[in-house]
């Protein structure tokens, strides 16, 4: 393990220098809230916040994103047919993203790379991407990530881990990515490892103390699909959602989207957005028929897919990392914590 | 790395207008750069995205058979925005596709077993390609009888009218086409609604006999009961599915049926397959 010690009056002039090889992301206060936005000319994250509104996942994956791109004028060569679109691939870095928003890439990624069909666009983003992580020293009280497959200081996902240490940060390397990026902002000089480490380990287990939320999910995954689907607690668990789609805006792990094609005179793309399973033209047959028509049966498929669906395809945990954004955010206080419990003990 | 969004470019090559309420159109589509029709290689039943430009993706059952080479065919019903568009464009146009997608009919499986292929409506687009496919001469030899029972509101709305006509005169496929009513007086097939023909016509089930199911849900409610009394079991009866779809490679996530995308997984299952997956299609 090798931690490099980051003194906080250097950090401003160090990120300069790094935006000359990196285009930098990160939080930043937007009115009451943070957001993860480009990072301009003198611009800074602000690292005073406990988790954003929004996920950092359009950093990889654009709220809309254009895909191809095509011209109608009939006197131009190639008109009506489809291209691709120049996207920037020049590297990038996130800097201070928690660890449980790092982690749901991670997830997510066994959806957008799999071994029949890479999404180029999502693909090359997250490739280029460099993540460096902030330890979470006081998560909220909707945090549940330490039950969720990860924690405040879960490293799998990120390439390095800044750990806040009043007058300096910690980095721990954990890829060579991480590595690299440390070596262009000049930061390489390194440690002494254990006693950092001790710092740090002794900092993570007074974190993840303060996690006191959680969740059950080991009985989950033997539970026989089609008896949690007709479970009876379903309309109960739906009968206050308004089919907002908050909770799946603002979760990390929802990638669901639509393909639609926007013209401008002669010349037009096809882009994607995100879409929402609480929407009813999400499934909506042309014939007129749609099998989740009902404000119960998309809610139950949103808990389904993140607790159930996606373990029973992938048999890799479940779809969620605990952020808790969709427990703080949602109008009506559905709870997937509750949800989760209530589906784990089902039947016992 | 391949981009699985970027259509293939192709030209509209002929428009058939199909059904007396012109509601149904086929498009003989051509590659316009050859090499494309190599890597679109597909099997009956599966289906592509026809991609309009500045208008969109929809999903359609593929209906030419691999037997049939230098251009692809579909049928499309006029439904919404893309199926709109395309009923408006002429020979000559450009437009895109992007597939082979989803899975096939289980051909290997129905290798040397008798085929009773069972559809309704214009939902009789993969089955025109599977029928063409079994009776290419390469591939008779390998199944045994062949029954089709294909039905339609009236004789008007039938589809491949001249190609039902030339069935109807082979010995080694026992066609079975009915429409719900007609007061065609020359009409000489059947009157009688699918599951009923399906009854009376269709082979008794056993180990060797195989049931492909293509059409609305009504008919395919009311065939599955005829179906078990004749004795097939649910692993040889075989189901193609309909979802809203965008992505077609399993991505975009509005498709599925619990784990399974009717796109990547899908559309083909069997019964006892279904049988096992949340009743949310």
């Amino acid at each position: 393990m090798k931690v490099v010690k980051i003194d906080k009056r250097n950090w401003a002039g160090k990120l300069e220098k790094l935006k000359e090889s990196y285009r930098l992301f990160g939080p930043v206060k937007d009115n009451e809230f943070h957001i993860f936005e480009r990072l301009d000319k003198g611009e800074l994250p602000d690292f005073n916040y406990f988790n954003t509104r929004l996920s950092p996942k359009s950093i990889i994956y654009p709220q809309s994103e254009t895909m191809l791109e095509f011209s109608l004028d009939k006197s131009k060569e190639n008109h009506h047919i489809l291209k691709e679109t120049d996207t920037d691939c020049s590297p990038r870095a996130v800097i201070g993203i928690r660890p449980c928003d790092a982690a749901a890439f991670l997830l997510v990624k066994r959806n957008f790379d799999t071994a029949e069909h890479k999404d180029p666009y999502w693909v090359k983003a997250y490739e280029t991407t460099t993540f460096v992580g902030l330890a979470c020293n006081n998560p909220q009280a909707t945090c549940f990530c330490t039950s969720a497959g990860c924690g405040p200081f879960y490293e799998e996902g990120l390439d390095l881990l800044l750990v806040d240490m009043e007058d300096h940060y910690f980095a721990k390397i954990i890829t060579s990515k991480g590595e690299n990026l440390l070596e262009a902002a000049g930061w390489n000089t390194g440690t002494d490892a254990d006693p950092a480490g001790k710092q740090i380990k002794t900092m993570k287990q007074e974190a993840e103390a303060k996690i006191t939320s959680s969740i059950t999910t080991d009985k989950l995954k033997d539970k026989t699909t089609t008896d949690l689907f007709d479970a009876p607690f379903w309309e109960e668990v739906a009968f206050a959602c308004i089919n907002c789609g908050t909770c799946t805006y603002v979760c990390p792990t929802c990638w669901c989207f639509d393909i639609q094609d926007e013209v401008n005179g002669y010349s037009g793309i096809r882009m994607r957005n995100w879409d929402s399973c609480m929407f009813p033209l999400f499934t909506l047959h042309g014939s007129g028929h749609n099998p989740r028509s009902t404000n119960m049966q998309r809610v139950r498929q949103r808990f389904m897919h993140k607790l159930k669906y996606y373990m029973d395809k992938y048999d890799n945990g479940i779809q969620c990392v605990g952020c808790g954004r969709c427990i703080r955010l949602c109008p009506v206080n559905i709870d997937i914590r509750k949800v989760c419990d209530l589906m784990n003990s089902y039947g016992d | 790395m391949v981009n699985p969004y970027l259509p293939y470019p192709v030209r509209i090559d002929e428009i058939i207008t199909e059904t007396e309420d012109k509601n149904l159109k086929t498009f003989r589509l051509v590659f316009i750069n050859p090499d494309d029709e190599e890597k679109f290689s597909y099997k009956a039943g599966q289906f592509a995205e026809l991609s309009v430009a500045g208008k969109g993706e929809v999903p359609i059952g593929i209906a030419s058979s691999p037997s049939e080479k230098g251009y692809l065919m579909f049928t499309i019903n006029k439904v919404g925005l893309v199926t709109t568009a395309l009923h408006c464009m002429k020979p000559g146009d450009i437009m895109g596709i992007r597939g082979p997608l989803g899975n096939s009919y289980p051909w290997d499986i129905l290798k040397g077993k008798n085929v009773v292929i069972i559809g309704g409506g214009f939902a009789f687009t993969t089955l025109r390609s599977s029928i063409v496919y079994m009776l290419d001469p390469v591939n008779r030899p390998n199944l045994k009888e062949i029954h089709v029972i294909y039905g339609a509101r009236s004789p008007g709305m039938l589809l491949y009218k001249d190609e039902l006509a030339a069935w109807e005169s082979r010995d080694d496929i026992n066609m079975h086409i009915t429409v719900d009513g007609t007061d065609d007086p020359n009409w000489k097939y059947n009157v009688g609604f699918v599951p009923t023909v399906t009854e009376q016509k269709a082979p008794q089930g056993n180990d060797d006999t195989y049931a492909i199911i293509c059409g609305p849900p009504i008919m395919i409610k009311f065939t599955q009961p005829v179906l078990e009394k004749l004795g097939y079991c649910h692993d040889n009866i075989i189901m193609s599915l309909e979802m809203r779809m965008k992505c077609g490679i399993g991505i975009c996530g509005r498709c599925n049926i619990g784990k399974e995308f009717v796109c990547k997984d899908g559309p083909i299952f069997t019964l006892a397959r279904l049988n096992e997956m949340p009743k949310e299609y």
